[in-house]
């Protein structure tokens, strides 16, 4: 069973767990509820055709003690079933707490802020430290510990295909587990309102082989190039001379802020804006022109450049592969 | 109570609930795309009424942000993420001129402060031209203002949960528990 989106979609063994405690807790009550139904539609048959054919209401103490005894096995039933899904949510919780028989956990920190998301890879090594924005990258694979953080109000991190929901609770480290086991494309987004554009605070999450993710990273990890043409060198002068660099960063570059989410490699990524936009030259221009048109109350202001500062500024971005 | 005062009592008190929902109705509005006044408007601000001559007439431009909740909230968010607290702190000074007092050295009206993080000012204040957008500008005059008692204290009170002597416990970082943690405290006498 496969849709866009979906717990039951899964694609890591938390998931699956899930899925599978789902399903179990979904088709038990469903048979509870039909055979309940049945029960109270024979009982209100009988009693019809009781009356239609003028019978007394049978009073017999054989009957009563009957009765009572179905009430309390049906008593008992629901006890023991209730118990049941007591015990198989806790299990179910307690395997998807404990960490994944780990070799080698990935450690990656997730911080929410309102409202777009920042992810910093950890390693032992403080020169492999790698920070992205609004773009998850994990390998198939390897169990990764992922530490949530917030910066300002209370998020949820949610990959419905890999976990359930977790909090993101400011001053406080929660800490989960996941694993990717096939590889995938996903988006997922902040399951906790937290303001004016909480629907549009998404991320896009791809789970690819350790070779392409050891790749990628090593991509990542990288400067970014100094403008070669001169529109693309003028472009720079503007990231670095106007309103940007109070809030983003260019890693090898004069923007150092850490306000905004980090630009090193913006090219590089599917969507704009915490997966509001797609990634296109056209929509990077109505972005920086006027945020509040497409995500109104959003932290980045209306940005006043001539066209001539507005092209040499895409031109540069565009380089930021 | 007699019948006649239960309903004089109760018509009272639906006459209170009505105006405290008439009240409730009145929400301030939060201006996410509206246009402030820019660079012109303030930096023609005459810093000093001295002048030779008749003085020309005193160029005014009235802030937008100005008893708006949201804008000086905004401002007080800006204020501590673009680093204005590594010089003026949270308004009590460091290296910096304190801004809870009521001693301006370049004006207290917001033109005079926005000019002020325009234009920069002698002995360490940088110029922010260009790197403000006009809104945020105003939106930061409003808050400084506010630290100063010059606007609504209200929307973004002083009291950071970073300053706080003692924080809350489920604010403090992570620790594991010790056996012997009765030992680490500081002694009786020391604790606030």
């Amino acid at each position: 069973m496969t849709w866009a989106g979906s717990i039951f979609d899964t694609a890591g063994s938390p998931a699956e767990r899930i899925a599978r405690l789902a399903w179990f807790l979904i088709i038990v009550s469903a048979v509870t509820y039909l055979l309940v139904l049945a029960a109270t539609g024979i009982a209100m048959r009988r009693a019809r055709v009781r009356r239609t054919q003028g019978e007394l209401a049978d009073t017999r103490p054989e009957t009563g003690k009957r009765l009572t005894r179905n009430v309390a096995i049906a008593t008992t039933l629901t006890t023991l079933i209730l118990l049941v899904y007591v015990s198989a949510t806790a299990l179910t919780g307690k395997a998807i707490a404990w960490p994944l028989n780990a070799q080698q956990p990935l450690t990656i920190e997730v911080t929410g802020h309102q409202w777009w998301w920042q992810f910093r890879y950890r390693d032992s090594l403080p020169s492999n430290w790698l920070t992205t924005s609004n773009e998850l990258h994990i390998p198939v694979g390897r169990p990764v510990r992922v530490i949530l953080l917030s910066n300002d109000v209370i998020h949820s991190f949610w990959i419905p295909e890999l976990h359930g929901k977790q909090d993101l609770i400011p001053g406080h480290r929660n800490t989960m587990w996941i694993k990717a086991d096939r590889p995938g494309v996903w988006k997922a987004r902040c399951a906790e309102f937290c303001g004016h554009q909480h629907a549009k605070m998404a991320f896009d999450v791809v789970a690819e082989s350790p070779a392409q993710f050891a790749q990628w990273y090593v991509r990542q990890l990288a400067s970014a190039l100094p403008p070669t043409d001169s529109s693309a060198k003028h472009g720079y002068d503007v990231f670095v001379q106007r309103t940007c660099i109070m809030c983003h960063s260019i890693n090898g570059t004069e923007a150092g802020s850490n306000v905004g989410p980090e630009l090193t490699h913006i090219a590089s990524r599917p969507s704009l804006a915490a997966g509001s936009l797609p990634n296109t030259r056209v929509n990077l221009t109505r972005w920086i022109l006027n945020p509040q048109l497409i995500k109104p109350g959003v932290r980045m202001p209306p940005n006043a450049l001539s066209p001539a500062d507005m092209t040499a500024l895409l031109d540069y971005l565009e380089t930021l592969k | 109570m007699s019948a006649m005062s239960a309903g004089r009592y109760w018509g009272r008190i639906a006459a209170v609930a009505a105006l405290a929902l008439g009240l409730a109705c009145k929400r301030e509005e939060r201006r996410f795309n509206a246009t402030y006044p820019s660079a012109p408007a303030y930096a023609s601000v005459t810093l000093d009424t001295l002048q030779p001559g008749v003085p020309s007439p005193e160029l005014t431009v009235k802030s937008p942000a100005e008893g708006n909740a949201y804008d000086i909230a905004q401002g007080k968010l800006l204020f501590a993420q673009w680093n204005c607290t590594g010089c003026h702190s949270h308004g009590g000074g460091g290296m910096g001129p304190p801004l809870m007092d009521n001693e301006w050295i370049y004006g207290s009206s917001p033109e005079n402060i926005v000019a002020t993080i325009v234009e920069g000012r002698p002995n360490g204040m940088p110029s922010f031209r260009n790197r403000i957008t006009a809104n945020q500008l105003w939106q930061l005059a409003a808050y400084v203002r506010s630290m100063a008692g010059l606007e609504a204290k209200g929307p973004s009170p002083g009291r950071n949960d970073e300053m706080q002597y003692k924080v809350d416990e489920q604010r403090t970082p992570f620790r594991t528990p010790r056996a012997s943690s009765s030992k680490t405290l500081p002694a009786k006498s020391q604790r606030p």
